[in-house]
C-alpha cells in the first residue's frame, strides 16, 4: 500500500501534465502565430494600387504620393520647436499634443505626427530632416483622380476596420481598401500584393535579424491597370447635364453590355474624400439624408417605370399571340375597370400598337394586359406566363452587375397578390396598373437601360459591366454571354417602329437631334410620399428610355428624373444631349443645351420639406 | 569489487535515461543561450560552461563508483553536521545574490550549501530510520526523524530560499514510506486544502461545502456504523477555525510578493489595475512560458527555430524556465516525451529501491527520488502554469554547474548502492 502511495502520486503527476500541456499545445495553438508572435516583427512593402482608364484609355485615377511625418518618441533628442513646428505648418502647442500622444501610444514604435503633407512642404522639409533625431518622413501613396466624376461608379478606398480585419486575414490595421464601386469590387485585382519581411525581434522589441533567414519573406506584386467601360467625356457631360436635379442615368452600348455612362444625381467629386479634409468631406457627405449624394440612384433607386414598361407589354401580348398589330382598341380619353374609369392623356380615338404606342395610350395597354391573362384559363397561370416573359428582361432580380450594390426592382408574381388580397381574390383588372408600368412594378435605371438595350438588340442582352480589361486579360464570361428573352425577334420590328413613331411625331416629337433617328419611349410616374404619416402626391417622375441609331443601335439610354413631370421634358431632353453627345461627339443645339445646365428642380425637392401646401406638376418651363 | 563488476552490476536503464535527459537539457540550453557567435565549443558562453560541468559529472561519476559504498552510511552523520554548519556559516559569511544569502563565495565558483545539503540529509534521515532501534510508530522516533528535516529547513527559510525549504519538506515522502502514520499525510493535505479553497471561494462557502460532506456522509453510512460524535464535532470546528484564521495568515504573515502569487495562481485579483500590474511583474514569466510552449503547437517549431527563444521573451528561460523552450522548439511532441522520460525514470527508480535487501538503501533511493520529483514537479507545474511560482530548477536540465553536479552525486550514490546490494546481504 505504502510502496504504491509514490508511485501512483508520480503517474498523476505525469497525466496532470500531458493533460495542460495538450491543453496549451494541442487546444490552444492557433497556426497564425506567426502573425501574433511578439517576437516577429512583419514589415510591408506596398505595391502601387492599380491605375484605372475608361474605354478610350483616358486615365480616371492615378496615384500621388503623401508624406507622413513619422515620430519615434524614445529616439528623439532636444530640438529647435519652433523652427520645426515652423517647417510643418503647426503650432507648438499641437506639436507639444501630438509629441505627448505618441509617447503614450508607445516610446519605441513609430506614430504619425503630421499626417500627409504637401510635396511642396515635403520639400523643403527634406532638406532639414537629418537635423531632428527620431523623426522620418514616410512615404504614403494616395489615389488622384484625374476627373470630377464618376465617384458612384469609382467608389472610394478607406482604411480597413474592424470588420475587415476579422473577416479578411490578408490586411492589417491601417491598411487601405476599396470601400465602394470598382475600387471595392475589383480590389483583389487594383490592390496587388503586399510584400512582407519578417524580423525577429527580441524583448526590448530591437531588430536581430531576419526570420529564417528571409526564406518566408515575399516581394510585392503590383497592382494591375482596370480599363473600365465608362466614357469619360460621357459621363462628365451627364453629370454636368444632371446638375440640380436628382435621379439616374444608365447608358449602355447594346451590342457588348458595355455601361457607357452611369450617373446619380446629386454626386460628389471623388476628390473629397482623398488627403488630409477626407474625413470632414465625407461626415458631410454621408449625413445629407435628404439630397443622399452617396446614394447611387443609377443602380439602386427603384421607382416604377411608367409607359416604357408599355412596350415590353406588347412585347408579350404579341409573343402570346393575343394581338397582332392591327388589333384595336377603342380609347375613351380612358378605360373603365368595373364602373371606374381610368383616365388617358393621348386624345381619345381608336388605337392599335403603333399608335397605342407612340401617343402612350393607357386605354390600349389595359385593354391588352387583360386579352393577355384572357388566354389562360385561370389568372394565376396567365401571371405565371407573364411573369417568365417580363424577368427575362433582367427585371425583378438583381442584373449582375460588376458593381458591389444593386437593388432587384420588382416584377409582382402570384404569391405576392394572394399575400396582397387573398387567394383567388384578385385578377386582372385588379392589378390593371402593371399594364402601364405602374402599380408595383419596381425597376432600377440600370433595368430600365438593360431592357432598352435588349429591345434594341431585338431579343437578347449582355449583361450590363463596368470591366473592359484587366491587364492584359479578358473579362469573365458571364459578360460576354448573349442573355435571350422569351420573346422571339419579329415581334420586336412593329415594336422598334412605334418606339421610332415616339420620336417622330409621338409624345417625345420636342427633343429632335438633328440627323439622329431614334426609338425611345416616355414615361411620367405619379409618385406618393408620407408627410406626417399622410400619403401626399408629389409631382411625377420623368422617364425616358431610348436607343439609337434606330438600325444597329450604339447607345441604349434610360434616364430617370426625381419629380421631373413628364416624361419628355427632363429626362427626354437630358437623354437626348447624351445621345448626341456619345454619337456626333458635339452638341448643335446649345439653347437646349444651356438650358438643361442651368436649370434645377431644387425648388420641386423644396416643397414636400416646407411645411406648407404646395402645387404638383406645374408649368414653370 | 572489481571495477568490471561494478560495470555489471550497474542499472544502465537508469543511466541510459539520465543521460537521454542531460543531453536533451544541453541541447535545449544551447539554444537559448546561443548568441551570434558561430563557435561551437567556446567556454565563455553559457551553453560552454554547461559542456564542461557535463564533463566534470562524469568524472564525479567514475569517482563514486569506485568509492567502496559503506563509506556513504558510515559517513552519513558527519556529513549532514558538516552542512548544518555550512549552512549556519550563511548567516556570518555568506554572499548575497538576488536577494537571498545562499551563497559562499570560492572565487572561481560560488557555492550553495543548501544542494549539498539535500545529498546529506537525504543521507542522515535514511541512516536514522535503518537504525535497528528506531521505530517510527513512536513518538520520541518520529520527533527525531523530523527534526533531522526541520534544521536545515529552518536555517534555509531566513535565507530567504523557500524553493529549496519545498525540496527538504518532500522527504517526509521517505517518513511516509517507512511508517509515519498516514494521518500526518492527510492532515497536511487537508490544511492545504482549506488554505486554498478558504483563498478562492471564502469562508462560508467552506462551510457550506463542510457541511455537505457532512451530510453525506450521514446519508451513505453503513447502518451499523456508530460515529464519533465528539471528534467529529471537534474536527469540524477545527476546520472553521482553520478558514476563518486563513485571511489572517494571508494579509500579515505572507509579504505582498507571496500574495501576488497566489493571486495569479487561483484568479484572485479582481481590481483590473492591479491585475495588469501583477501580469506586468511576476505574471510576466508565467505569461510568457505559457504563451511560448503554446505557440510550439503539436510538431513545435524546430531546433533553434523558436522564435520567443531566441527573442529572450521568457525571463530565466535557460534555468528555471528551460522546459519552455522545449515546448516552443520541440511542440507536444518534446514535452509530452520530457514527461514520459521523467516518469519512467521515477517509476525505476522506485523499482530499484524497492529491491534493495538493506534498509539504508532502500530509504537513501526514497530521500533521492523524493527530491528529483519535488523539482520536476515545482518546475514543471510551474512553468505550464498550474503551480504558484517557485524557482526551483528541473533536474539534469536547467543550466547551472553545481546543481547538476549534485543532482548526479545523488543519483549515482543511490546506483553504486543498488550496484553492491548482492554483495553486502
Amino acid at each position: 500500500m505504502r510502496k504504491l502511495l509514490l508511485s501512483s502520486f508520480i503517474i498523476v503527476i505525469g497525466i496532470t501534465f500531458v493533460g495542460r500541456l495538450s491543453y496549451l499545445q494541442l487546444f490552444s495553438f492557433s497556426p497564425n502565430q506567426i502573425l501574433e508572435d511578439p517576437a516577429i516583427k512583419s514589415v510591408y512593402e506596398y505595391p502601387e494600387r492599380g491605375y484605372i482608364y475608361d474605354r478610350n484609355g483616358k486615365l480616371l485615377v492615378g496615384n500621388q504620393p503623401a508624406y507622413d511625418v513619422m515620430v519615434i518618441p524614445r529616439e528623439t533628442r532636444t530640438l529647435d520647436t519652433l523652427e520645426f513646428c515652423a517647417l510643418l505648418k503647426i503650432t507648438k502647442e499641437d506639436f507639444l499634443e501630438k509629441m505627448e500622444n505618441a509617447r503614450i501610444y508607445s516610446p519605441r514604435l513609430p506614430s504619425v505626427l503630421v499626417p500627409q503633407l504637401s510635396k511642396e512642404d515635403y520639400a523643403s522639409l527634406q532638406e532639414k530632416m537629418r537635423k531632428y533625431l527620431g523623426f522620418y518622413i514616410q512615404k504614403r501613396s494616395l489615389r488622384d483622380y484625374k476627373t470630377n466624376s464618376g465617384a458612384n461608379v469609382l467608389g472610394y478606398i478607406s482604411e480597413v476596420n474592424e470588420t475587415d480585419l476579422r473577416t479578411n486575414p490578408y490586411y492589417r490595421a491601417g491598411e487601405l481598401k476599396g470601400r465602394t464601386g470598382i475600387e471595392k469590387q475589383y480590389e483583389d485585382v487594383l490592390r496587388g500584393r503586399k510584400g512582407v519581411k519578417y524580423i525577429q525581434k527580441d524583448r526590448f522589441n530591437r531588430d536581430i535579424g531576419p526570420y529564417k533567414n528571409g526564406r518566408l519573406d515575399t516581394l510585392p506584386e503590383l497592382g494591375k491597370e482596370l480599363y473600365i467601360t465608362i466614357d469619360k467625356d460621357l459621363q462628365e457631360y451627364g453629370e454636368r447635364l444632371m446638375h440640380g436635379k436628382r435621379g439616374g442615368v444608365v447608358a449602355i452600348e447594346p451590342s457588348t453590355g458595355e455601361i457607357l455612362a452611369m450617373i446619380s444625381g446629386p454626386t460628389y467629386n471623388p476628390s473629397l474624400l482623398v488627403g488630409r479634409e477626407r474625413s470632414r468631406n465625407y461626415t458631410k457627405l454621408h449625413y445629407d439624408s435628404i439630397a443622399r449624394p452617396t446614394w447611387d440612384r443609377s443602380i439602386l433607386a427603384e421607382p416604377s417605370p411608367g409607359s416604357p414598361f408599355k412596350t415590353l407589354n406588347a412585347l408579350v401580348a404579341l409573343q402570346e399571340g393575343v394581338i397582332d398589330t392591327e388589333t384595336k382598341f377603342t380609347c375613351y380619353n380612358g378605360f373603365y375597370v368595373g364602373n371606374q374609369k381610368k383616365g388617358c392623356h393621348c386624345g381619345g380615338g381608336v388605337r392599335d400598337l403603333n399608335s397605342g404606342i407612340f401617343r402612350s395610350c393607357n386605354a390600349y395597354f389595359a385593354g391588352t394586359f387583360r386579352k393577355i391573362y384572357s388566354k389562360y384559363p385561370t389568372t394565376d397561370e396567365g401571371m405565371d406566363a407573364w411573369e417568365k416573359h417580363m424577368k427575362s428582361f433582367g427585371l425583378g432580380d438583381y442584373l449582375g452587375v460588376d458593381l458591389p450594390t444593386g437593388r432587384p426592382g420588382r416584377i409582382p408574381d402570384k404569391t405576392f397578390y394572394d399575400k396582397w388580397y387573398g387567394d383567388n381574390r384578385w385578377a386582372s383588372s385588379t392589378i390593371i396598373s402593371n399594364s402601364i408600368g405602374q402599380g408595383e412594378i419596381a425597376a432600377t435605371p440600370i433595368q430600365l437601360a438593360n431592357m432598352t438595350s435588349a429591345i434594341a438588340n431585338r431579343g437578347y442582352y449582355y449583361t450590363p459591366h463596368v470591366i473592359k480589361k484587366v491587364g492584359t486579360n479578358t473579362i469573365a464570361s458571364r459578360f460576354t454571354e448573349r442573355k435571350y428573352t422569351t420573346i422571339d425577334k419579329e415581334h420586336f420590328t412593329p415594336v422598334i417602329r412605334a418606339m421610332a413613331n415616339v420620336y417622330k411625331y409621338g409624345t417625345a416629337r420636342w427633343i429632335q437631334i438633328p440627323d439622329i433617328e431614334i426609338a425611345g419611349k416616355t414615361g411620367t410616374v405619379e409618385n406618393f410620399t408620407r408627410i406626417n404619416g399622410e400619403r401626399v402626391q408629389l409631382t411625377d417622375h420623368s422617364i425616358f428610355t431610348a436607343f439609337a441609331p434606330v438600325e444597329q443601335p450604339k447607345i441604349a439610354i434610360a434616364v430617370y428624373i426625381e419629380n421631373g413631370y413628364y416624361g419628355a421634358r427632363y429626362a427626354g431632353h437630358i437623354a437626348s444631349l447624351m445621345i448626341e453627345k456619345y454619337l456626333k461627339g458635339t452638341i448643335t443645339r446649345k439653347d437646349l443645351e444651356k438650358k438643361m445646365l442651368e436649370k434645377t428642380l431644387e425648388h420641386e425637392y423644396a416643397k414636400p420639406l416646407s411645411g406648407e401646401p404646395f402645387k404638383i406638376n406645374e408649368y414653370v418651363w | 569489487m572489481s571495477g568490471r563488476n561494478i560495470l555489471k552490476r550497474l542499472d544502465w536503464l537508469t543511466v541510459l535515461l539520465y543521460l537521454v535527459l542531460v543531453l536533451f537539457g544541453w541541447i535545449n540550453i544551447y539554444s537559448t543561450t546561443l548568441a551570434d557567435s558561430t563557435e561551437f565549443y567556446d567556454f565563455t558562453t553559457l551553453y560552454g560552461k554547461q559542456l564542461f560541468f557535463v564533463g566534470l559529472s562524469l568524472v564525479f561519476i567514475v569517482l563514486i563508483l569506485s568509492i567502496e559504498s559503506s563509506f556513504f552510511e558510515r559517513f552519513a552523520s558527519l556529513f549532514y553536521i558538516i552542512s548544518v554548519v555550512l549552512l549556519a556559516g550563511l548567516f556570518l559569511f555568506g554572499k548575497t545574490i538576488a536577494g537571498a544569502t545562499s551563497w559562499y563565495d570560492l572565487g572561481f565558483f560560488n557555492f550553495q550549501p543548501s544542494e549539498l545539503g539535500k545529498l546529506t540529509t537525504a543521507l542522515a534521515l535514511a541512516k536514522y530510520l535503518s537504525d535497528i532501534q528506531t521505530d517510527l510508530k513512536r513518538r520520541k522516533y518520529q520527533w527525531y526523524a523530523i527534526l533531522i528535516l526541520l534544521i536545515p529547513i529552518v536555517l534555509i527559510l531566513p535565507q530567504p530560499d523557500p524553493g529549496s525549504a519545498v525540496v527538504y519538506f518532500s522527504l517526509f515522502f521517505v517518513l511516509f514510506r517507512e511508517g509515519l502514520p498516514l494521518q500526518y499525510l492527510g492532515f497536511a493535505v487537508l490544511l492545504i486544502l482549506l488554505f486554498v479553497t478558504t483563498l478562492k471561494f471564502g469562508v462560508i462557502w467552506v462551510c457550506i461545502g463542510l457541511g455537505i460532506l457532512t451530510s453525506l456522509f450521514f446519508l451513505f453510512k453503513r447502518a451499523d456504523f456508530k460515529v464519533p460524535t465528539f471528534p467529529l464535532i471537534l474536527f469540524l470546528v477545527g476546520c472553521v477555525v482553520v478558514s476563518l484564521s486563513v485571511n489572517f495568515v494571508y494579509n500579515n504573515v505572507f509579504e505582498q510578493r507571496h500574495r501576488d502569487r497566489f493571486s495569479l495562481w487561483l484568479s484572485l485579483e479582481k481590481d483590473p489595475i492591479r491585475l495588469e500590474q501583477i501580469k506586468k511583474t511576476i505574471g510576466y514569466n508565467t505569461y510568457q512560458a505559457e504563451k511560448a510552449i503554446e505557440s510550439g503547437g503539436f510538431k513545435g517549431k524546430g531546433f533553434l527555430e523558436g522564435t520567443r527563444t531566441k527573442g529572450d521573451f521568457v525571463p530565466e528561460q535557460h534555468t528555471d524556465y528551460i522546459f519552455s523552450s522545449v515546448g516552443e522548439e520541440w511542440g507536444f511532441l518534446g514535452t509530452a516525451f520530457i514527461i514520459v522520460l521523467f516518469t519512467l525514470f521515477f517509476l525505476r527508480l522506485i523499482h530499484l529501491a524497492e529491491r534493495q535487501k538493506r534498509s539504508f538503501s532502500r530509504m537513501y533511493g526514497y530521500g533521492v527520488i523524493s527530491i528529483l520529483l519535488m523539482h520536476y514537479f515545482v518546475n514543471i507545474g510551474m512553468v505550464i502554469g498550474l503551480l504558484p511560482t517557485i524557482g526551483i530548477p528541473l533536474p539534469f536540465f536547467s543550466y547551472g554547474g553545481s546543481g547538476l553536479l549534485f543532482f548526479t552525486a545523488m543519483l549515482f550514490i543511490f546506483l553504486k548502492l543498488d550496484a553492491a546490494r548482492l554483495r553486502e546481504l
